[in-house]
């Protein structure tokens, strides 16, 4: 009995130490130490088809990084956690990485539900997030690189072109039942009467659910002539399947999208949707050598020749060389160094240049629409000449001569 | 008008299609069978695998799936299923187990992911299955065009009730089934192989639920975890029509289906869906049985 527990407290305190030392370690690191970040996405759940793909963007640009001589010489080390598709398990593994693993800089998270989650600890422990996922906007944390679109850089080009391009002038607005799409569709509505046209219904369906058929015969009865969907997830596919089904087509009222990328092409058979069209900055198709590349370096490291690239992978991809950037500019790996590192930062992307804004620390990136066809690729009908800036409280009013977020934060008193 | 009530029908039938095996299942043997919706699911990526491996084609995919989704379920009725009669409360976790079992089974192809091998059609990603060209766009019928895959899923599922009730009531077996619904004890005792007859109920209404999946395949996605919401509703109907009746759950599926498209037509679909809700309480206060039960024992 003492014996043992001697051994126990012996063992204790080897083990101890042992917790211990990673602390010395870690304040006496050397060039050469790797540099630890955070990859926080769903291997696991509903959402793990997505979030896997942008796990391995983050994952070969940290690969290319470190092939190429790292950053400052040091390598970089992904810890990549499982979100599991649940904001609760986000919350845990954001903390486990800021806390236990202290790192300063995760790359994560897809959903807005999932970002909600996680950013208090991010806030409250001083690390930092780069989200790459297109989101609604509303939101201004000094903690947050945002590197994917806000409404303003996906409708602000997206509403004048339907109107005044296809001369569209009755839109029916469809969406899945939370934040994204309604903060979307109260953009939309703005644009369309700023635009002299009408918006006949602002309609929606239960997120993940897939019963169409009474909507788009409301689509069909409503007098509409255009279809502006903010519809997210699985439910995109049986939407356009029964779109097409109940005898509608994209040439007489085309379905408009700001979330049906690539991948739900390809899931739904892209006869549905040859014809449609969808807002966003990166497309596939795009024939510059940066992205022929990128989907050739893409489909190599994922092990696939088939596997398809679209606008949060490019994102996820490219804001790991903004935060290096950052890290080099500024010297240094804390939280505070990168927010301020990261600050104006350019990067040649494969979809073209993209900078963070000094202001907001969201991404300027170049507004396209492109057209679906039928081998499932877009063709872009329209592309702004450069990126334009990130605005992402346009639904309140917020224009660039006059912010709401800014460097000390949101002005709370212009919404 | 008459396309709302046509699309209520619609959504009457895709409620029967998961419901009618859960009838079988539930109703008959007081099996809560949470795996009923990894039966859907199995079967829609029997036509998944049937088309990338075997080059067939949506309908003639759907014997094969009822044979999958048969065996299937006779496995899991000699495995587990089988141990559990009378338990019903450990039937429902111990179903729920293989639920999660099963969509992970297909996540993970089988485990062949672990050793990087990957099976086309099968995974964690979206799969879909091509609908026969006969069978896209509308047919048009007394002056309104109507969605053609729809009619065929009314059709199909009309033809799966009848084969069901000329089962349980034109053959020896449905017989059998039927006098353990009313008395296991006493069945056993007039001489029925209780164990042999549950064993093909379960691979029966397995079987079902692997046919509606196919034709499920043709407008929904088809992914691991499709069948979790579906099993929700095959509960809702035949809860709502009366355990054990099939023509309760005829009865409750047309009736929660048209009135879910009729509000939500006139309002929209949340609310549709929330008044569904509000009908089967309703339903289950006024008549806690169910709508259509009969004098047990």
């Amino acid at each position: 009995m003492n014996l043992n527990r001697r051994k126990f407290l012996t063992t204790t305190a080897t083990a101890g130490a042992a917790l211990a030392a990673p602390g010395y370690l870690r304040r006496a690191m050397a060039a050469g130490e790797p540099i630890q970040v955070g990859a926080l996405y769903s291997q696991t759940g509903g959402l793990s088809v997505v979030e896997k793909m942008l796990a391995a963007g983050v994952r070969m640009a940290a690969e290319e990084i470190n092939a190429a001589g790292g950053v400052m010489g040091r390598p970089i080390e992904v810890l990549v956690e499982d979100g599991a598709s649940d904001p609760k398990t986000y919350a845990e593994k954001a903390q486990k990485l800021v806390i236990r693993d202290r790192v300063s800089t995760v790359f994560g998270c897809h959903t807005s539900a999932s970002r909600k989650a996680v950013l208090p600890i991010f806030e409250r422990r001083g690390a930092m997030l780069f989200y790459q996922t297109h989101y609604e906007g509303f939101e201004c944390s000094p903690n947050v690189v945002y590197s994917g679109a806000v409404p303003n850089q996906q409708l602000g080009n997206y509403l004048p072109w339907i109107l005044e391009t296809l001369g569209k002038k009755k839109v029916f607005i469809v969406g899945s039942n939370y934040v994204y799409p309604r903060e979307m569709a109260k953009v939309s509505k703005g644009l369309i009467e700023a635009g002299g046209a009408e918006w006949v219904a602002d309609e929606y369906l239960e997120l993940g659910h897939s019963e169409w058929a009474v909507m788009v015969n409301k689509i069909k009865d409503s007098g509409a002539d255009v279809v502006l969907s903010n519809v997210v997830g699985d439910s995109i596919i049986s939407f356009y399947r029964e779109f097409i089904n109940q005898g509608l087509s994209h040439e007489e009222i085309p379905i408009c999208a700001t979330v049906t990328s690539e991948i739900e092409i390809a899931a739904m058979g892209p006869e549905y949707a040859a014809g449609s069209y969808t807002s966003f900055p990166y497309f596939m198709s795009l024939d510059t050598p940066a992205n022929h590349s990128f989907i050739e370096r893409y489909r190599a490291f994922v092990g696939d020749p088939q596997a398809t690239t679209y606008h949060s992978l490019e994102a996820a991809y490219f804001q790991v060389f903004l935060w290096k950037q950052a890290v080099e500019a500024s010297g240094d790996i804390t939280a505070e160094a990168i927010r301020e590192g990261v600050r104006g930062q350019e990067y040649a992307a494969p979809g073209g240049e993209v900078k963070i804004d000094e202001d907001n620390l969201h991404c300027w990136l170049t507004p396209r629409i492109g057209q679906w066809q039928a081998d499932g690729q877009s063709k872009i009908v329209d592309e702004y000449p450069a990126p334009i800036k990130p605005l992402p409280y346009a639904a309140y009013g917020e224009t660039a001569d006059n912010l709401f977020c800014t460097r000390e934060g949101l002005d709370s008193s212009k919404l | 008008m008459v396309d709302i009530l046509f699309i209520g029908l619609s959504l009457s039938s895709i409620l029967l299609l998961v419901a009618l095996g859960l009838a079988v299942t539930y109703g008959a043997m007081g099996i809560i069978n949470m795996a009923h919706g990894e039966m859907v699911m199995i079967g829609a990526y029997t036509a998944v695998m049937a088309k990338i491996w075997l080059g067939l084609g949506l309908i003639a995919s759907i014997p094969l799936a009822f044979a999958v989704t048969a065996l299937a379920g006779l496995a899991i009725e000699r495995l587990v299923v089988r141990r559990l009669y009378g338990r019903l409360l450990d039937t429902l976790l111990a179903t729920w187990g293989i639920a999660i079992l099963l969509q992970q089974a297909i996540r993970l192809e089988f485990g062949l992911s672990f050793l990087g091998i990957h099976i086309a059609g099968l995974g964690s990603g979206l799969q879909n299955v091509p609908v026969p060209a006969a069978l896209q766009g509308t047919v048009r019928l007394l002056g309104h065009d109507f969605n053609a895959y729809r009619i065929f899923i009314v059709a199909m599922t009309a033809v799966l009730a009848v084969a069901t009730w000329a089962v349980m009531y034109r053959t020896a077996l449905g017989m059998k089934v039927r006098a353990i619904i009313r008395n296991p004890q006493m069945a056993a005792a007039c001489g029925i192989a209780v164990a042999r007859t549950n064993a093909l109920t379960f691979a029966l209404g397995s079987g079902l639920a692997g046919v509606a999946g196919v034709l499920m395949a043709g407008f929904k996605t088809v992914a691991p975890d499709m069948g979790a919401t579906l099993v929700v509703d095959g509960f809702m109907v035949v809860v709502t029509g009366g355990v054990g009746s099939l023509l309760g759950t005829v009865a409750a599926s047309g009736l929660l289906g048209e009135f879910n498209a009729l509000v939500a037509m006139a309002s929209n679909d949340i609310i549709g869906r929330a008044a569904v809700f509000a009908v089967v309480i309703g339903v289950i206060l006024l008549k806690p049985a169910g709508l259509f039960t009969f004098k047990g024992r």
